[in-house]
């Protein structure tokens, strides 16, 4: 029984971006896993000291694609409070009717990509084609498809009108039945359930301790979601968490597949409940103070720490990203399971090296 | 208080030091809460170093000041999962952190051409730290 | 013999997918392409290269030129709302590909002395 080491490279047909692992095998049980980060380094941190506060919220957008415009609202929300800044109603609505459609896009692209790792393609392609139809929402209320750009300290740029709110709602109806058809062969398929089922547990107790977030904590047990705290217009819309008690990769499928379902019924309330009046306020002067400001992106809490002594330029601005706590509860599913199974595991906890890494 | 934005007024935040942080860092874990990160700031001479601790959406802050130059007991005895975000600090600002298990040795996301923290305003020389570790 | 019926079937209905490039679908209104400015109305003062967050814009008041570089713009929309006179306005395409790399200029005509 020799042990070999072995690189899990960062090229790898699976994983949508680079992260490399070292992983010491025993006869194709893995023994130990030692990450390697650095592949996507860009030191976005660092602009903040070179470019206004204002100029920033471009630079924070394009820290991850999938999720920009949730890391838009966080570091917007931090500088609104610093600032004292009071967001109009009918912009804190628009806001959740964009969050929502993003963690839409963004769990279906991942059960894309979760259904490619053990090889279902078909699956991966019926997944991406109705995440196009969400792409096209995005790119007719927005003007692009990925990075939405609408964020504004105040407020938002743009307003969604009653013809494009029945459009957009007629659009949400066809997808949530095109997700409904996909369940049987999503969650009730022999195949699915074998590669999924008793694999990578975590357990309750361990979850809490190495500081998991997202879908990674709530399948395991604990009923805890940032949208609770009820920033942005969250306080006024029927919520509950999505959780699972079973704490495998399949628990953690059927919670990312569940919060689909939440989404769109969260954006239907949204535009029920919707005001009208103005999208934005215009602030005036240079933030100052230290503040801590939290949001539920796709994949768990994002953190952001912004630090500004009144004067142009910010003075830190520190973001810490869901993957990069969800990568120790990573390293302890690992020990134990097969060889082959090791890329599927990777992606049930959602990596986003970029956002990790800045 | 659950809030997901937090002003840190000037007494919000627990004071601490170094010598102090582990056992305070013990008896929140006893309560019950779980970490969520680190921040860190360059204040001049010394590092500001913020621990962020969350439970049930209630979110508690202590804060470190340490010179630079000056080392600090790790948390990964009480805290296991903070093994990256120290490597991470010990990296951009060069806080040296007593008993880390798993050190990347400054490699982890820089090169080894970069030779000064770069987030300091005053870099520190990263080459005398590595030329260090490998004694 | 089972597939014979697959394979007609599959000649004889038409294409589940669009057939590009000789069928394009039309983007939607206020999308953000390609940026182009109305060089007449343009006064030089220099506000859309301030604001832009990637610095792809450069004006140059004594040349009386306005210079973008389209591959370093990431198409946001920022120096569309800041132009003081409104000259900037984005297209409803994206630009096509284009296998060299290249700026793009543009010179305010000198305009003619009144008598």
């Amino acid at each position: 029984m020799a042990r070999t080491v072995l690189p899990f490279g960062p090229q790898h047909p699976v994983l949508p971006e680079p992260l490399h692992l070292t992983l010491t095998v025993d006869d194709e049980i893995v023994k130990e896993a030692i990450p390697k980060l650095g592949y996507v380094h860009r030191g976005l941190e660092k602009l903040a000291e070179i470019r206004d506060h204002t100029q920033m919220i471009q630079i924070v957008e394009r820290v991850c694609g999938i999720c920009s415009f949730l890391h838009a609202l966080c570091y917007c929300q931090g500088i609104e409070s610093l600032m004292k800044v009071d967001v109009p109603p009918r912009a804190k609505f628009l806001r959740v009717v964009w969050a929502e459609l993003h963690r839409i896009h963004s769990h279906l692209l991942w059960l894309g990509l979760f259904a490619d790792a053990f090889g279902f393609e078909s699956l991966f392609m019926q997944c991406w084609r109705i995440r196009e139809r969400v792409m096209d929402l995005q790119e007719a209320t927005a003007g692009n498809r990925v990075i939405i750009s609408v964020n504004v300290v105040g407020g938002v740029k743009r307003d969604i009108d009653k013809e494009m709110e029945k459009w957009i709602l007629e659009s949400l109806e066809k997808v949530v039945k095109e997700v409904n058809q996909l369940r049987t062969t999503i969650l009730d398929d022999y195949t699915v359930k074998q590669r999924t089922v008793g694999i990578g547990v975590l357990s309750k107790e361990k979850a809490y301790e190495l500081g998991a977030a997202g879908p990674t904590l709530r399948g395991s047990g604990i009923a805890q979601d940032l949208r609770q705290t009820g920033y942005a217009a969250y306080s006024e819309l029927d919520f509950t968490p999505v959780v699972e008690t079973d704490g495998d990769s399949y628990a953690r499928t059927v919670c990312r597949f569940n919060e689909v379902l939440q989404a769109a019924d969260l954006i239907k309330q949204a535009f029920s409940k919707m005001p009208e009046g103005e999208i934005s306020v215009k602030p005036k002067g240079f933030p100052s103070g230290e503040v801590v400001s939290r949001v539920e992106q796709p994949r768990g809490e994002v953190l952001y720490y912004i630090k500004a002594t009144g004067k142009k330029f910010l003075d830190r601005l520190r973001i810490r990203t869901p993957t990069f706590a969800n990568i120790p509860p990573l390293l302890d599913m690992l020990p134990g399971c097969d060889l082959a199974d090791v890329p599927v595991l990777i992606l049930t906890i959602d990596p986003c090296i970029s956002c990790t890494e800045r | 208080m659950k809030q997901s934005v937090v002003v840190l007024e000037a007494a919000s935040a627990i004071e601490s030091n170094s010598i102090n942080i582990i056992s305070e860092t013990k008896k929140l874990k006893d309560g019950g809460y779980r970490l969520v990160t680190m921040s860190s700031a360059d204040l001049g001479e010394s590092i500001d170093l913020l621990y962020h601790f969350d439970q049930d959406l209630d979110l508690v802050n202590v804060r470190v000041n340490v010179p630079k130059g000056n080392k600090t007991p790790s948390i990964t005895s009480v805290y296991p999962c903070a093994v990256l975000v120290e490597n991470e600090i010990k990296e951009h600002f060069g806080v040296e952190f007593d008993g880390l298990p798993l050190d990347f040795a400054g490699m982890l996301y820089l090169d080894e051409e970069v030779q000064k923290t770069p987030f300091c305003k005053i870099g520190v020389n990263r080459v005398e730290t590595q030329k260090q570790e490998a004694k | 013999m089972f597939m014979t019926k697959t394979v007609l079937k599959n000649l004889l209905t038409k294409y589940a997918t669009r057939l590009y490039p000789f069928q394009k679908i039309e983007t939607f209104k206020d999308v953000k392409g390609e940026l182009k400015i109305e060089m007449e109305k343009c006064i030089l003062c220099g506000v859309c290269q301030m604001k832009c967050p990637s610095q792809c814009i450069t004006v140059d008041k004594k040349d009386k030129s306005w210079e973008v570089d389209p591959f370093a713009c990431v198409y946001c929309g920022i120096c569309v709302e800041a132009c003081p006179v409104k000259c900037l306005f984005q297209e409803r395409l994206y630009r096509p590909p284009v296998d060299v790399k290249q700026i793009v200029r543009h010179v305010q005509e000198a305009k003619p002395e009144q008598s």
